[in-house]
């Protein structure tokens, strides 16, 4: 078996009197596409948050490559080699899309490196754009760059493929697929068709705790998740 | 011409009508024009951390005033030459910004602009306290020794607008270098974009901290150039007056513009002067001149031709 790269203990977070995450542990083998879905509100964003440092935890233990990262800021986990991209897109709106993917990149070429990774989504042609202006596909498909440009070890996309076309979607799926098993995917996902396509293993999350873990096959069966979520207005292909 | 090209050329030809018009102008023009170049330097400092960076500071009086005081008390208190106490006004602007960064860092927005402002003003009331020390708001003039540069007098004018010149243009150099640079980037990422930027791996207060000293030693230099070339420190040098001084000039220039303190000084000043020339309040035109350049170019003169003409305009 692969060796586990993110490792998640007891992890838990509150926000006033709702239990957004709620001691999940949580295991991340290096070089797979691991996916991880729920309903709204199931505390899918708040727990990658607590894995990138975004929020502090409440409680447990977060380790990569076995060593623990509990109490490193977000930004010395970003360096360490977990790298974020929003659910809600963040770039920098005035800045060209050269420069915000300039700014992703430490050392080496720098040219080089920014077209390299515009190149793999697709915005090569846009690289002299104010990154404002373009369409909102594509700037998920920026911040996805900026994110490759980090060249993470893991790389954890919140719900990268909302707003894009369906064309772009097959792109985005393919993009995904090259980028394992050199980099480690954990994917928050709606589309569920991308779901099945991608993943090696799955975790479902329902009120803040793990629902059921496995296989994309596995998931499928599992009858309670079928209850809470597959058989929900997120109905599997 | 490269886009480079085109920045040298710009720069490097306003340094040469800089010097062109020392030579030229009149006297009383040419003292002006040495007074806006050092107050210019000060706003230089402030763009850095407001138009580049977005840190809204109400405090630079405090890092002007260190530098001032700085040279001035090394002068006064133990005699040293010219070149030790402008170089310990340089230090002790940046060394003031970095105290005062370190805990007004811990906060942001109007809480920033609140901190440093109290620091300020505890810093200027810490200079009436101490006045047996300091001169007290009578302040006092910097003796004719420190004021000797190779020979030369820097009470006279020739010197004087020669020294002027000098320390505008090395600081306008470092400035156009600074934003261009790799660190010049990440600066406007943390105007643009915190949250994004803390994402990317960028230790927000780390790289806000070095902003503020960068604009503390730029404070920090133009209050002790300002106080050997008019021979004077006071401590109205020290007022909120003096933090607001710079903010309008690069307002009114345009923030995130090298040039913009420049044309913001040059302004502002001759606005002034020519206003109380004719009113008593003239503050009141200042005024309108403020309402006036928020209607019409919000993001000052050199922002509005930045982004109607010269996109490049760094
Ligand atoms: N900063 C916050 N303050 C208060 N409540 C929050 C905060 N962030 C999230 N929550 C709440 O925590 C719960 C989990 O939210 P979270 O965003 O993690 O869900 P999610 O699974 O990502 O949902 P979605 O699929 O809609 O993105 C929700 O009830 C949400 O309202
Ligand atoms: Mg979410």
């Amino acid at each position: 078996m692969a060796a586990v790269i993110l490792q998640a203990s007891g992890l838990s977070r509150a926000f006033g009197g709702l239990q957004a995450v709620d001691g999940v542990d949580f295991e991340l083998q290096a070089g797979e596409i691991h996916a991880l879905i729920g309903p709204n509100g199931a505390g899918k964003t708040t727990f990658v948050s607590l894995l990138s440092g975004r929020i502090k935890p409440d409680a447990g233990v977060i380790r990569l490559g076995g060593s623990d990262i509990t109490a490193l800021p977000a930004h010395a986990r970003v360096r360490a080699g977990i790298a974020y991209t929003f659910q809600i897109t963040s770039i920098y709106p005035r800045l060209s899309v050269f420069d915000n993917v300039a700014l992703a990149v430490r050392g080496g070429d720098l040219a080089a490196s920014v077209m390299a990774a515009l190149r793999r989504v697709g915005l090569a042609e846009r690289a002299d754009q104010v990154a404002g202006n373009l369409s909102y596909g594509h700037q998920r498909l920026l911040e996805v760059a900026m994110g490759l440009a980090l060249s993470p070890r893991v790389l954890i996309l919140d719900e990268p493929t909302q707003g894009l076309a369906a064309g772009e979607i097959a792109g985005f799926v393919a993009l995904i697929r090259s980028l394992v098993p050199q980099t480690t995917v954990l994917l928050i996902e709606h589309n569920m068709e991308v779901v099945m396509g991608l993943a090696d293993r799955i975790t479902v999350l329902n009120f803040g705790r793990v629902l059921a873990r496995g296989t994309t096959a596995e998931i499928r069966a599992n009858p309670a998740v079928q209850a809470a979520y597959l058989g929900g207005d997120d109905a599997v292909a | 011409m490269s886009v480079t090209g085109k920045i040298w050329a710009l720069h490097l030809g306003v340094l040469v009508m800089l010097a062109v018009a020392q030579a030229v102008l009149p006297a009383y023009h040419a003292n002006n024009l040495a007074r806006i170049m050092v107050l210019a330097v000060f706003a230089m400092g402030y763009n850095i951390a407001f138009g580049y960076t977005g840190l809204l500071s109400l405090g630079h009086a405090l890092f002007f005033g260190f530098g001032m005081y700085g040279m001035g008390l090394a002068v006064w208190q133990v005699e040293w030459t010219f070149f030790p106490a402008v170089v310990l006004g340089l230090l002790a602007g940046g060394a003031s910004a970095a105290a005062v960064g370190m805990l007004a860092l811990r906060t942001a927005g109007v809480s920033f602009m609140i901190v440093t402002l109290m620091f300020a003003q505890a810093g200027y009331l810490t200079v009436l306290y101490f006045n047996q020390y300091t001169g007290g708001d009578q302040g006092f003039a910097v003796e004719a020794f420190a004021r000797q540069v190779f020979g030369y007098d820097l009470a006279q004018d020739t010197p004087r607008a020669v020294a002027a010149f000098v320390l505008f243009a090395v600081a306008l150099v470092l400035n156009l270098v600074l934003v261009r640079s790799r660190f010049g980037r990440v600066m406007a990422a943390m105007r643009e974009n915190e949250e994004r930027s803390r994402m990317l791996g960028y230790d927000v207060f780390h790289v806000k901290l070095r902003v503020m000293v960068i604009s503390g030693l730029y404070a920090g230099a133009a209050g002790a150039a300002f106080g050997v070339l008019f021979g004077y420190v006071g401590a109205n040098f020290a007022t909120v007056q003096y933090s607001i001084l710079p903010m309008l000039y690069v307002l009114m220039g345009g923030a995130g513009v090298v040039l913009g303190p420049l044309l913001g000084a040059v302004v502002m000043f001759y606005l002034i002067d020519i206003a109380s020339g004719l009113t008593s309040a003239h503050l009141l035109v200042v005024g309108v001149a403020l309402v006036v350049l928020v209607l019409f170019a919000p993001r000052g003169l050199l922002g509005m031709v930045r982004e109607r003409w010269l996109p490049w305009l760094p």
